[in-house]
């Protein structure tokens, strides 16, 4: 035991979920004035850790002490008024009122008189203190998602914590704004507080912690080791217990013919606002475009336009040469379109239906499986434990429901829908997203398959990494144009694209 | 052992949480169950106001199931309750509300009688011909009352609950018109007597050939509500469509992903939901009232709503619910205090929806 008192620590904590052992016998030790990082796959117990840290859950056994202290907590509440908070990955903020109303709800000062213009002050004050710039008379729903983040960090300082929990909080950043948080997180670790950095980005951790503690099934396969004393792919293979290749053999290859070209397209988003402006670029066979861009900028709005899920409001798409323009998504689905929705729960997947109707969404028009009115379930059926095994579906077996499956597995199972049609054309829009080391490996070897098997394949990826590890060439969408075609894999040129500079550098994408 | 600082404990402790699988046994032994915590419960209350609740139940199942006699007049009232729960059933698989189940029995029962009473059915017509006009007359005026909220909905995104609710009264009061105007017999509010070729035959009619079913009054409406069973299981668990239909039910979006029409199919299944309800009411007509009068269902669409919830939206166990309910509705008829078997439906009902938890969660009992 070193004589320095832990400003946390977590000894033997057990939480239980229906049929999932979350968190087994945990220990976990946070030091006053660092960040520790707290590393896992989706699943392995690190939101619910802290969740029990942050109050949320009451763990089946196990001792939490603050600051040397016993500590049990009921409720959140309890949990920050020792000076434990936790920021989720959803903001719970109110989009309608300001940044000083929403960090004042809840508290007892002010009690009647709100005196606004006061506790803005404090705001600023407290905001520029830590490398925060946020207007506090600002409408919550006119700033960006980094904004809303600051506005939760500002909220837990104002509340006095003291050791901060921060759930994945750069996965809906641009990588300018990551840096800002870098800042303000290492001005609040030189204050003295403490704060535990959620993240299975690999590389964001080296970059800002100063320990490591990596979770696995629940159980802790490293605790508090020294960022500088570790690597990446040592790292990687805590994580999933084995190590992980993150070097595609990409085979060189021409691209063929242009599958899709789309010409001009402008669109409205979901509250009628423009999403899409005068959008043109070509796929062509046997390429893989990227598509970056911080979430928001248009690249949902492109993937509906292209499937036929929403109507374009000027411009023209060609697939193969025919004009679709705003055809219906069956249209698309004949012309061997190949959808990997965003949403894998909600537009991608029917959540109370089994294995076997979820993955016959697409071919269940046609032979073998359809007969004329009738469907043939034997078929149906068959081809699903074929898919099943093909794509290592881990489920008890193809009657189960979708909502069953874990993240990994149901990506799993909407591709070897979307791949077993042999598409000409594959967009694949976050593919890898949320899911864990092994899932995503195996996920981007599919692309690349695909790619090798002639398909033009449109990605869309938060994770640059994963866009410059398998593209050809990568166009940057900002404010629902294409700011910039990048061939050469220069990182940082693509970040200033996506948050909006470095446009005069380079000229628009053909 | 470590203090659970974090957890006062005090005696064992109920939990409960969600269940990640559900087995097939489990909804059936469930129900069963929750039925017979039902009748636990009715004989608490029968005792309480001083009955004897065995020989009211005794008694209700007497009146129901007895003899083959009551069982064939439990099976009349079933075969209605057949043919409009699984009208339900249908349209509650696409979560399309259809609660004009009642007024698509009536426009049935209207269509029906009309091509008789209109005379466009010649008297003397074969009664195959005669009644397999009127049943397409129902089926035809039952889909016509479908495709007006589905249309509705499809064009001007007019919300199918209120539209087929209120068309419920349309229809009750169109037949109302007929029956107190047009057709009405020398001024009574009822149509003269259908002549005997628009009367289903019922097993009665064959005593001749067979002495055993002499007086019985089950009708060859419950044929055609059987293979109503048969399509509608069908459609929904081994067709195209019906595959479009649980697809949409589940999740519109993905449907839509999927390239389904679902504009397209609300109509058609709001259109093919009225249709089974009308022939409900062709068959209520034809089998049992042999004339177009006002109050010719006892809320059979309504009930309809609650046979296929109670089925789980499952055509053959729509057959089920129906007997069951057909007897109860039969018992309330015949024993006294007629009361009794409302009672004991309602909390048979209440039973059955609240064991719904039981299948989404699992109770268990930890101790601290």
């Amino acid at each position: 035991m070193s004589n320095v008192v832990n400003a946390v620590e977590m000894r033997g904590i057990v939480k239980r979920f229906p049929g999932v052992l979350a968190n087994d016998q945990v220990d976990f030790d946070l030091r006053a004035g660092e960040i520790h990082a707290l590393l896992g796959e989706n699943g392995a117990g690190k939101s619910t850790l802290m969740s029990v840290l942050a109050g949320l859950y009451k763990p089946e056994a196990g001792t939490i002490a603050v600051r040397g202290k016993p500590a049990g907590f009921n409720s959140p509440r309890d949990a920050m008024s020792r000076g434990i908070g936790m920021i989720h990955q959803h903001f719970s903020l109110i989009p309608s009122q300001t940044v000083t109303e929403n960090i004042l709800l809840g508290l007892d000062e002010p009690r009647f008189f709100l005196r606004l213009p006061e506790y803005d002050k404090r705001m600023t004050e407290i905001g520029k203190r830590f490398g925060m710039a946020v207007s506090p008379t600002a409408k919550v729903w006119q700033l960006s998602v980094g904004e809303q983040q600051r506005v939760e960090i500002l909220k837990m300082l104002y509340r006095g914590v003291e050791v901060l929990i921060m759930d994945e909080p750069t996965a809906v950043l641009a990588p300018q704004e990551i840096d800002g948080l870098f800042q303000t997180l290492r001005a609040m670790v030189a204050d003295g507080k403490s704060i535990v950095f959620i993240s299975h980005k690999l590389n964001e951790v080296m970059r800002v912690a100063d320990r490591v503690s990596v979770l696995r099934q629940g159980k802790v396969t490293a605790a508090g080791i020294k960022a500088s004393e570790t690597s990446i792919p040592e790292l990687a293979s805590l994580m999933v217990g084995r190590s992980v290749i993150f070097d595609f053999e990409k085979k060189p290859q021409t691209p063929g013919e242009v599958v899709l070209s789309v010409d001009g397209i402008s669109a409205t988003g979901p509250k009628g606002l423009p999403a899409l402006k005068n959008v043109s670029f070509q796929v062509r066979a046997g390429e893989i475009v990227g598509l970056a861009g911080v979430a928001g900028n248009g690249q949902s709005e492109l993937a509906e336009v292209l499937t036929g899920l929403r109507r374009s409001t000027a411009g023209r798409v060609h697939v193969q040469g025919d004009d679709v323009t705003n055809h219906s998504p069956l249209d698309a689905i004949r012309h061997r379109v190949a959808h990997v929705p965003e949403d894998r729960t909600h537009v991608g997947s029917a959540p109370n239906l089994s294995i076997t109707d979820n993955v016959i969404m697409k071919s269940y028009r046609k032979a073998p499986l359809a007969n004329g009115w009738s469907l043939n379930y034997a078929r149906a059926r068959q081809r699903a434990e074929e898919l099943k095994t093909a794509y290592s579906i881990l489920a008890p077996n193809v009657d189960t429901e979708a909502r069953l499956l874990s993240g990994g597995n149901l990506q799993r199972a909407i591709l070897s829908r979307e791949l077993s049609q042999e598409p000409t054309l594959l967009i694949a829009m976050q593919p890898t997203r949320g899911l864990d080391v092994g899932a995503i490996e195996g996920v981007q070897r599919l692309l690349l398959a695909q790619r090798e098997a002639g398909a033009a394949i449109l990605l869309s990826s938060e994770e640059l990494e994963e866009l410059l590890a398998l593209s050809d060439r990568i166009l940057v969408m900002y404010e629902g144009e294409i700011a910039g075609e990048v061939t050469d894999g220069d990182a940082e040129h693509i970040g200033l694209l996506m948050t909006g500079g470095g446009r005069a550098s380079k000229p628009d994408a053909k | 052992m470590a203090t659970t600082a974090a957890h006062p404990r005090s005696g064992p402790k109920l939990i409960i949480e969600p269940r990640l699988y559900t087995p097939r046994w489990l909804s059936p032994v469930v129900s069963v169950g929750a039925i017979v915590v039902a009748l636990i419960l009715g004989g608490g209350v029968i005792a309480a106001v001083g009955g004897d609740p065995l020989a009211i139940y005794a008694h209700i199942a007497r009146a129901a199931f007895g003899n083959l006699g009551v069982f064939s007049d439990t099976l009349v009232i079933a075969t209605p309750l057949i043919l409009v729960g699984l009208a339900c059933s249908l349209a509650f698989r696409m979560k399309l509300w259809n609660i004009g189940a009642e007024g698509q029995f009536y426009m049935g029962a209207l269509g029906a009688s009309a091509v008789i009473l209109a005379g466009w059915v010649p008297e003397g017509t074969p009664q195959p011909i005669a009644l397999g006009i009127m049943a397409l007359a129902g089926i035809a005026a039952g889909a016509f009352w479908g495709l007006i909220p589905g249309l509705l909905k499809a064009k001007l995104k007019v919300s199918e609950i209120i539209s087929t609710l209120m068309m419920n009264y349309i229809a009750i009061q169109l037949v109302n018109y007929f029956v107190f105007g047009v057709w009405s017999d020398s001024g009574f509010q009822m149509s003269k007597v259908f002549p005997k070729m628009a009367w289903l035959p019922k097993l009665g009619d064959y005593a001749k050939e067979v002495p055993l079913f002499r007086g019985l009054t089950t009708h060859f409406g419950l044929v055609f509500a059987l293979i109503a069973v048969v399509i509608v299981w069908y459609i929904l668990y081994r067709s195209r469509w019906g595959y479009e239909i649980r697809l949409i039910g589940d999740n519109p979006r993905a449907a839509e992903y999927a390239g389904i029409d679902i504009v397209k199919n609300s109509v058609l299944v709001l259109v093919t939901s009225g249709a089974l309800a009308g022939l409900a009411g062709m068959s209520e007509i034809s089998g049992v009232v042999h004339r177009l009068q006002g109050a010719i269902s006892s809320g059979y669409g309504f009930t309809g709503i609650i046979i296929a919830w109670l089925a789980k939206l499952n055509p053959i166990v729509v057959i089920l619910v129906s007997v069951l309910f057909g007897g109860l509705i039969l018992a309330g008829r015949e024993i006294q205090p007629a009361g009794v078997p409302r009672l004991i439906q309602g909390i048979i009902l209440f039973m059955l929806i609240a064991s719904d938890v039981l299948l989404r969660y699992r109770v268990r009992i930890a101790r601290a």
